[in-house]
């Protein structure tokens, strides 16, 4: 009886942790981003979330393009198909590594910043302040938070893209011995739009995980410093597999097109 | 008093779980007069404040404002009416991301959309009113002291003329000077704008300071209220042992039934 009773009581906090978010998305729609907009806050938030980020995830692209490059090199030598190097980088960044890791690498620094700044205005009862201003938190905080994160994330993963394969292309020139003319004229023969889009659809969906769990998080912090580090903790695991969770998703309907 | 009666709660329950909060409260507050709420920590007294501004729905019970019911309003109507009030938080609750005239221009420049050079005149106005001077205007809140704080967060409070003001324990955490400062400002303050206003403290001296009536809160309900200055011949053995601040008497500390 006491396995039952343990098992209800976990469904039940997940079904009311899922219910309480339903309803977070629902009022962050419906009272964030209808007017009134704070364009202030938006031009701020994009400002912290997009441009701050570009060295966090400009090196991380740059790394991975590298790495990309010598581990595909040599398994393509295996049945001599290292010719290949050049598109799989594309592919593979475009497609799959530049949103993603574009994505936890943001979820890891500004995910937690928005749940950290948020829980700490709640747990301060800043947030109450903005109601009794007649400013709805909604609109004030979480819709410019959210709209900055939807537009600077393709952006950010744009950028990647570019960092990613031009750190393929400084690895399969200065150390694979790639000519780098074919090198660059392979990438641009094979790398079709869609797979550039793909990524950047992605890229907007991670953008408003990111920012939607840390707003969510931290709006429900409670229960002082505790309570805002928890709030941050949650904020950046849960955007993390949701975005990996969302990656497979949006892979197995963009793939299927 | 019940005609000119500006705030009207009536039987407000409010249960978080199977903790019932609030558990039927009655209290009415004449127009520009100054109730003050007592009671000790945990009895209801926040989330009491937090129901009329409708920061926390009540689960059943009326509360007019100005014979308005004002339970469930949603959207514009609501925001219509949170610009008629003003509150003091007990930690003041400055945004600590905006220097200090913009928090108290706050409610005019992002509630009300007047324009930022005319809201920073009235914030100055206000400042001086909490005798801080244009030299803090441009600090941040971290760099002020904790009754310099509350001064500001004060003027953030009356900044755009409420009507209604609550204030959330107005002198905890302040040295006793520099509460009866805050004393006087509210006092000035509430006169200046003739307004309505409810506090809430756990400070006698406040509220013996601030109040035209007192009501003590205990355990969710309003169990006595009356004129300020009959709360030392009120008869009431709860509120004896509040003004007296005794161990003993008829409120048991929940450290003693342990």
């Amino acid at each position: 009886m006491n396995f039952l009773a343990n098992l209800g009581r976990v469904v039940l906090a997940l079904l009311t942790e899922i219910g309480s978010i339903v309803i977070f998305i629902k009022d962050a729609l419906l009272q964030g981003l209808t007017p009134t907009i704070y364009v202030r806050q938006i031009l701020e938030q994009m400002l912290r979330v997009g441009y701050n980020s570009l060295p966090v995830v400009g090196l991380t692209a740059f790394f991975t393009g590298g790495a990309l490059a010598l581990q595909i090199y040599l398994g393509g030598s295996r049945f001599n198909a290292e010719s290949l190097v050049s598109t799989i980088v594309a592919l593979g960044i475009t497609r799959e590594l530049g949103p993603v890791l574009a994505g936890l690498m943001v979820a890891g620094r500004v995910g937690a910043s928005i749940a950290a700044e948020l829980g700490t205005m709640r747990v301060t009862e800043q947030i109450d302040a903005l109601t009794t201003l007649a400013t709805n938190p909604f609109k004030y905080l979480v819709g410019p938070r959210i709209i900055a994160g939807v537009i600077t994330l393709p952006i950010l993963v744009g950028i990647a893209d570019t960092i990613g394969i031009m750190g393929g292309y400084i690895v399969g020139t200065r150390s694979l011995g790639f000519n780098s003319f074919a090198y660059i004229k392979s990438t641009a023969d094979f790398l079709q739009l869609g797979d550039v889009t793909s990524g950047l659809i992605k890229a907007a969906v991670f953008g408003f995980i990111i920012c939607l769990m840390g707003c969510y998080h931290g709006f429900h912090s409670k229960g002082g410093a505790q309570g805002v580090g928890r709030a941050t903790t949650n904020a950046v695991v849960s955007s993390a597999i949701l975005i990996l969770a969302a990656n497979f998703v949006l892979t197995s309907l963009l793939f299927s097109e | 008093m019940d005609e000119n009666a500006h705030i009207v709660l009536k039987d407000v329950r409010k249960a978080f779980g199977a903790k019932k909060v609030l558990n039927g409260i009655n209290l009415s507050v004449p127009k520009g007069r100054s109730v003050v709420v007592i009671g000790g920590s945990g009895t209801g007294k926040s989330v009491m404040i937090k129901t009329i501004l409708g920061i926390i729905r009540p689960d059943s019970g009326s509360i007019t404002i100005g014979g308005e019911e004002v339970t469930g309003l949603r959207g514009k109507e609501r925001d219509a009416l949170l610009q008629r009030f003003g509150m003091l938080f007990q930690g003041a609750a400055l945004f600590d991301s905006l220097p200090v005239w913009e928090n108290v221009a706050f409610g005019l420049i992002q509630g009300r959309n007047t324009p930022r050079k005319d809201a920073r005149d009235i914030a100055m106005e206000k400042l001086r009113q909490v005798g801080l001077g244009p030299e803090v205007a441009a600090l941040y809140p971290a760099e002020l002291s904790g009754g310099m704080q509350k001064r500001v967060g004060l003027a953030r409070a009356i900044a755009a003329d409420p009507e209604i003001i609550f204030f959330d324990e107005p002198t905890t955490g302040l040295d006793p000077i520099m509460a009866d400062v805050i004393n006087n400002l509210v006092v000035d303050c509430v006169k200046r704008l003739g307004a309505t206003t409810i506090s809430i403290t756990h400070d006698m001296a406040s509220a013996r300071k601030i109040a035209d009536r007192i009501a003590m809160i205990h355990k969710g309900e309003i169990i006595w209220q009356g004129p300020a200055r009959s709360v030392d011949t009120s008869g009431n053995p709860y509120v004896d042992q509040f003004i007296h601040g005794r161990a003993e008497g008829p409120i048991q500390m929940e450290i003693l039934k342990a």
